[in-house]
């Protein structure tokens, strides 16, 4: 295990004391090994028990280590210190009111992802007590990636819209309304549209993509999107060339159900 | 606003909290719920569940088989009735989650898929690839976003329970992004704040599992059940203790030595099969395996590393694509963090500090002792579990036994009447004045960083695996003192906002409560069974000790010891038996 000093220049706010952020260095012996939390835990514990963030699995999947590493929105717990130099800069995501140090405010997220709706609407419920949908490993395979979501904001924190329109419910929360939009036990597309196709929602994204890029867990939210923004505009037109022929869901007849 | 008047306090947001909280509104709209939690829910260390959850599913399977593991696999120490009544839920629970959208693994029928897991004879384990406790949170989350009487309070960090007139009247708590202390008047608490592995300092469980609610029931006079009885999972990677998966062995990995010996032919677990025997070898119960470990290391066979001793996990045989599809997780996971490919590589691991299988002293209705106090998941001891759980039934527990505390709370709430608020205003005035005296504390020189490292060094030394008389009285007597030195502990930071030095602080404290009642619970227990293995006595005792361990809070002094029968309906103490020899 060989040892490295690293200097962290990690971004301080405290609203009680502090009229603006500043950054506050510190020089840390770390473990070629460690992620920059494990750095960030060795301030805590060692040099300054001042320092605020957020953390809890330490494995990548609760989603509350978001922080931008050297200009780059990461899991702080899987950011490797072999991958960066000697010297990190380590900030709160971007396009969140800072509540102190490297913690951001979620409340907006949080109000948005209720907004889309993410839970199963279906038409036709299972019937019996205790049963199951039945859903092949083709329909699984269809919005699981998009459940994969584990909230972490990386992409609000990257996405030019939201920065512009704070009104844009934004890449994770869309990427979640498609993930039940194409569950096969789920017709929910219409309930969700209010949000999902308001001028709020999918039309706002200009495709720059930088969400997809950043997403730690492959989530592809600029796709989730895209392929929303396909599906709304099917729908559109259908309704101008056929009003009344789709389902009260919003899907297409032919795909509604097909499995339940 | 200090007091917020409501039905129902749940404390915790996780799998067992969200069922509870989910199960109350959708049979009584009219109630309304405080759901508390330190972290936002999808925070929750559910999250990082990824084997599985049991429930009985195939035609040759049976509620009883599942029964006969749960109970063998818990050496005895399961009250049946519980056990009886959790069998039959679970695949009602785990069909239910189906219905809101758990995203399941599925056979080529379209059906739920079960994988085989360990110390289970029949597969019963539904999966979502590797990530299960993660989609299960995760449903369970979204769909509770659409009862508007669950009213949330994320990030509000619970103190102290409320009693008074022989009742649990409410909860106080921290708002952390003021740092203000409210209180919260309710009629009816439930408690679902998760384990305590974080007392131990090489651990799979993540930075909140600090036995919170354990501590905050015991303090207010709820014994704590079986503590002495803490399992080591045998597959945790060296250095950052992140789980292997049960279900790496379940899709068929292997355990070798240092001479790429499958070593746990020599405890007991053979025959070695090539492919895997359920109920044998790899898939032997986790305390089993993690005690072969200790001896394999003791005869100098397992092999060295800058992080401790490991054996070989090897999953080579299993292929890219049955890795990519059933375990892409894990692969990910030992990649990144140690630079190990599943795929092409043994991957290294060793036993690591997993689940408590102790907790706050429940019956079957998930009440606890305390009128108006209730308690489900890894925080209560029903007691399902008994000295060892086995792998996947835990996420099972949190959603049966939820949904249960719901249930017991409607029950019990009609006939309740209001908190007494001034009473309410009165507890909070208290705890308020006693976080101040914290944090007026002149600098002492104990840091809440230093003796958390004392704890964990102790509870490792003296309460690991394998443990002794010696080894226990010498962490009792460090705990005592760490206790006592914990009242001099100061604070660095004094502000109000977030303020995570007060909160690690706090958990400090509940770690430290409840780490006193493993070491005493511990060495008392003289005997060996199942997760609790003595040195000094190394047979299972039935005599003597077929028996609950109930720890009872006794201010600065160390916790009462009593004990109560266990419950036995259809399944007289027999030997453990795994292997080929006889299923
Ligand atoms: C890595 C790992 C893998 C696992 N894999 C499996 C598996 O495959 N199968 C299986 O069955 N089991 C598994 N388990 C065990 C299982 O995941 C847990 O036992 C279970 O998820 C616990 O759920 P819970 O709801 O009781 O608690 P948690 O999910 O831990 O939630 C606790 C909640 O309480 C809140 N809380 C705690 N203290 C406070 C406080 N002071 N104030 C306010 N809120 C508080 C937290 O914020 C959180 O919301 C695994 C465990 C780990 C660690
Ligand atoms: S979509 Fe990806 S980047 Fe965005 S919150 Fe989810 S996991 Fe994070
Ligand atoms: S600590 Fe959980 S994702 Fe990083």
């Amino acid at each position: 295990m060989s040892e490295r000093q690293i200097t962290l220049e990690v971004l301080r706010y405290r609203p009680e004391s502090e009229s603006e952020p500043v950054f506050q260095s510190y020089s840390v012996p770390c473990q070629e090994e460690w992620v920059v939390l494990d750095a960030l835990n060795y301030i805590k514990d060692n040099l300054d028990r001042t320092l605020s963030y957020r953390w809890s699995c330490h494995m990548a999947v609760c989603g509350s280590c978001g922080m931008v590493i050297n200009d780059n929105p990461m899991l702080s717990c899987k950011a490797f210190l072999r991958d960066l130099p000697d010297h990190i800069r380590v900030e709160p995501l971007h396009n969140f009111p800072i509540e102190r140090d490297l913690m951001v405010e979620l409340d907006d997220f949080m109000d948005k992802l209720k907004s889309v709706k993410p839970y199963l609407i279906p038409d036709q419920p299972v019937a019996e007590e205790d049963g199951t949908y039945r859903q092949s490993s083709a329909q699984l395979k269809k919005y699981k990636p998009f459940a994969m979501c584990i909230n972490c904001m990386a992409c609000y924190s990257v996405c030019p819209q939201y920065g512009l329109n704070e009104g844009f419910v934004g890449p994770a929360a869309l990427a979640l309304a498609h993930r039940y939009n194409v569950d096969s036990r789920d017709q929910g597309r219409r309930a969700r549209e209010d949000v999902v196709a308001s001028n709020t929602g999918i039309w706002e994204c200009t495709f720059v993509g930088a969400c997809s890029e950043v997403c730690p867990k492959n989530v592809d939210p600029a796709a989730a999107i895209q392929q929303t923004k396909i599906a709304s505009t099917v729908d559109y037109f259908k309704d101008l060339l056929m009003p009344g022929k789709r389902d009260k869901s919003g899907n297409a007849k032919q795909a509604a159900g097909d499995g339940a | 606003m200090e007091i917020i008047k409501t039905d129902i306090a749940i404390i915790g947001a996780g799998a067992a909290g969200l069922s509870a909280a989910i199960a109350i509104a959708e049979t009584d709209p009219t109630l309304n719920i405080s759901l508390i939690s330190k972290v936002y829910p999808m925070r929750s260390h559910t999250c990082a569940a990824e084997g599985g959850a049991a429930g009985v599913s195939k035609p040759e399977d049976s509620l009883d088989k599942h029964f006969d593991d749960t109970v063998s696999g818990g050496d005895w120490l399961c009250d049946q009735d519980a056990v009886e009544w959790f069998v039959e839920q679970a695949p009602k629970e785990l069909a239910r989650i189906e219905r809101w959208g758990c995203p399941w693994s599925r056979d080529e029928e379209g059906n739920v898929a079960v994988r085989p897991f360990g110390g289970m004879k029949v597969e019963r384990t539904w999966y979502a690839a590797d990530k299960t406790g993660f989609h299960i949170l995760h449903t369970l989350f979204q769909t509770s976003l659409q009862y508007p009487s669950i009213q949330r309070f994320d990030e509000y960090y619970s103190t102290d329970l409320i009693v008074s007139d022989g009742r649990c009247q409410g909860v106080t708590a921290i708002e952390m992004r003021s740092g203000q202390l409210k209180a919260f008047a309710a009629k009816c608490v439930i408690i679902a704040t998760g384990g305590a592995g974080r007392v131990f300092p090489f651990t799979t469980n993540g930075a909140i599992k600090t036995g919170d609610g354990m501590a905050m029931a015991y303090r207010a006079g709820v014994p704590l059940k079986d503590m002495e009885f803490v399992q080591y999972h045998p597959t945790g990677l060296p250095g950052t203790g992140i789980l292997m998966t049960e279900g790496c062995r379940g899709e068929g990995g292997l355990l070798v030595n240092k001479d790429g010996y499958r070593y746990l032919q020599d405890y007991g677990l053979g025959p070695p099969d090539p492919w895997p025997r359920n109920k044998a070898m790899e898939l032997g119960p986790r305390d089993i395996l993690s005690q072969a470990f200790w001896h394999e290391q003791q005869k100098g066979r397992t092999i060295k590393t800058p992080h401790g001793d490991v054996i070989h996990m090897d999953m080579r045989h299993l292929g890219e694509v049955l890795i990519n599809e059933r375990l892409p997780f894990v692969r990910d996971l030992a990649l990144s963090y140690l630079g190990i490919d599943m795929v092409h590589e043994p991957v290294p691991v060793r036993p690591v500090i997993h689940y408590t299988m102790g907790g706050i002293d429940t019956d079957r209705q998930a009440r606890t002792p305390l009128d108006g106090l209730f308690a489900a998941g890894e925080c209560a001891c029903v007691s399902i579990n008994g000295s060892n759980r086995l792998g996947s039934n835990s996420l099972t527990e949190c959603l049966v036994f939820g949904r249960e505390a719901g249930k017991s709370v409607i029950d019990r709430i009609t006939t309740m009447s209001d908190a007494d608020t001034t009473l309410v205003k009165q507890q909070r005035d208290k705890s308020q004045s006693e976080m101040a005296d914290l944090f007026m504390r002149e600098n002492t020189g104990e840091s809440v960083s230093g003796l958390r490292r004392e704890m964990n060094d102790t509870m490792e030394s003296g309460a690991g695996i394998y443990r002794s008389a010696d080894s226990l009285n010498e962490t009792c007597a460090t705990i005592a003192s760490l206790r006592e030195r914990f009242n001099a502990v100061t604070l660095e930071d004094k502000s109000n906002v977030f303020n995570t030095d007060l909160i690690q602080a706090l958990e400090l404290k509940s770690m430290i409560e409840v780490a006193q009642a493993m070491a005493h619970s511990a060495r008392r227990r003289d005997e060996s069974r199942g997760s609790h293995q003595r040195l000094d006595f190394t047979e299972r005792d039935d005599d003597n000790f077929l028996k609950h361990t109930l720890a009872g809070y006794r201010g600065a002094d160390a916790p009462s010891i009593d004990y109560r029968a266990v419950v036995i309906t259809k399944s007289q103490p027999a030997k453990r038996v795994y292997g080929g020899a006889k299923s």
